[in-house]
């Protein structure tokens, strides 16, 4: 799997099917059993807990519930990684944060505490605090997860204009086909570990791949079973005797 | 019957091998709290703050449990003390036995259900909903930002509220048995002062307390970062902090006591 830079890539697949787990491999919070990441030519798992931090500081992740810092108010969540990693002076900051804030649509829910948010901003202050240190990765975990159609369309535009302005790349791991179609150059389809078909959105969408075309559908029977694998349902019922 | 013992054999070796592994991932996990330790010295306000969070607020059940604990002893100790005719060692009794022993055990084991409960519960949530793990993304090392200062915000913590506790412990049985009962107050506070020595008793005290600060925030750290991140996860971790640590706080004062105090 190559990740172009600059690009918006979507992985799908099924839940469960290994993406986060992708992303977590990226960011090193996971090693490898076998094979390799390299992120901007630096090999993953070959780098010391240091060299692992310095690449972290250019990678931006969304969490899918947003992970915010449930005691800081949704300023101290932006400024975080600010306060952390750099020496600026309070004053800059505030505007910094303001910025970063305004570009989501939130700069007047400053001060609001993460339990007065509703899921679709909670994530949005979560891109905020993510692109706080203007990354030159930012990840996604399922950003559309339990949204509605607004707070869907406004995080999806969101991730591709973003991308567009910070010179970034962006990974977005997600099972929304509309919406990852619609902002995506590249997408990716993996199912128990393995891709199993890639492409632009436009030649996936007549893709005739069996998994592909179940996927993009939503048909409820095809190569992803409807059943969970058990045994015969009479058997299970004690309608046939027990072997 | 073969079937029933290699169950039972299975089981064990389950038990085992489950707590061996489990003590080696608390070891590996108290030595990572320590070597990130840096931060802490860094930004002193870090540890400041969760000396607020985990000895400033347990204040006031320290300070009334202290209290109660002192009236108790001295009612009781000057009981005893009046059949030998030597109600006077009323001040040595009491402050010898908060200093030494109840100071330092009784408020552990009240700064483990009070501090310990927060603590595993704070660390639990904060994993569960991804916090932990958010950090890392930002590229700031939890171990360094958040464990290691509660950690040593406990450590620090609890050998001065036990200190608070033995204070408050001491006034308590002065209330008792000079104010209220009229124990001579000039035998009251001399025989405690000929015979409470700084380095064998308080040092000692204070020793212990230090080790129990250590350990219950250690553990209570642990259980947290080890809980699975589901409600019953988190309730069963808080639970296993309060028990954990009242048990190693108790066979740690036994093998603390049985070095300090042999032949005093």
């Amino acid at each position: 799997m190559a990740i172009a830079r600059g690009k918006v890539v979507a992985i799908m697949g099924l839940s469960g099917s290994g993406k986060t787990t992708i992303l977590r491999l990226i960011g090193g919070q996971l090693g490898p059993s076998h094979g390799s990441i390299s992120v901007d030519g630096q090999r993953i798992q070959q780098l010391s807990h240091r060299e692992l931090y310095a690449l972290r500081r250019r990678m931006g992740m969304l969490f899918q519930f947003g992970a915010l810092f449930t005691d800081y108010s949704v300023f101290d969540n932006v400024a975080f990684p600010l306060r952390e990693h750099t020496r600026f002076p309070e004053s800059l900051i505030r505007d910094l944060v303001l910025m970063k804030l305004n570009a989501v649509g939130l700069r007047g829910a400053a001060e609001l505490k993460p339990e007065a948010l509703s899921g679709g901003m909670a994530r949005r202050v979560a891109l905020a605090r993510a692109i706080a240190l203007d990354p030159m990765l930012i990840m996604y975990d399922e950003p559309f997860t339990g949204l509605d159609p607004i707070s869907t369309g406004v995080i999806a535009n969101l991730i591709r204009r973003l991308n567009d302005a910070l010179g970034a790349t962006s990974i977005v791991v997600t099972h929304d086909v509309e919406e990852s179609f619609n902002i995506a150059d590249y997408v990716y389809f993996v199912s128990a570990g393995v891709i199993v078909a890639q492409g632009t959105p436009e030649s996936l969408r007549g893709s005739r791949e069996p998994f592909v075309h179940q996927f993009v559908h939503g048909d409820t029977d095809g190569p992803v079973p409807f059943h969970y694998p058990a045994p015969a349902y009479a058997r299970d019922l004690g309608l046939e005797p027990r072997p | 019957m073969i079937g029933a013992l290699d169950r039972g054999l299975r089981q064990i070796g389950h038990v085992v091998i489950e707590a061996v592994w489990k003590l080696g991932a608390a070891t590996r996990f108290s030595g990572l709290v320590l070597s990130r330790s840096s931060e802490c010295v860094r930004r002193p306000q870090l540890t400041l703050n969760e000396i607020y969070f985990t000895g400033t607020l347990s204040l006031i059940i320290i300070i009334v449990s202290g209290l109660f604990v002192g009236l108790v002893l001295g009612l009781q100790g000057y009981e005893t003390l009046k059949r030998y005719g030597s109600a006077e060692a009323l001040g040595t009794l009491v402050a010898l036995a908060l200093v030494r022993e109840l100071g330092p055990v009784v408020s552990a084991l009240l700064f483990a259900s009070r501090a310990g409960s927060a603590i595993t519960a704070k660390i639990g949530i904060m994993k569960a909903t991804e916090q932990l793990s958010a950090m890392e993304m930002m590229a700031v090392d939890p171990f360094a930002r958040v464990l290691s200062p509660i950690f040593w915000g406990g450590a620090i913590s609890l050998p001065l509220l036990a200190a608070i506790f033995s204070a408050l412990g001491v006034f308590g049985g002065y209330l008792i048995g000079v104010v209220i009962i009229g124990v001579d107050s000039g035998a009251f506070w001399s025989q405690m002062q000929a015979n409470v020595d700084l380095r064998e008793d308080i040092l000692n005290g204070v020793i212990k307390s230090g080790v129990f600060g250590v350990a219950v925030t250690l553990i209570a750290l642990f259980e947290g970062y080890d809980a699975p991140p589901t409600a019953e996860g988190v309730s069963y971790a808080v639970t296993r902090t309060v028990v954990t640590s009242a048990l190693v706080v108790l066979a740690l004062d036994f093998v603390l006591t049985s070095f300090m105090f042999t032949g005093v």
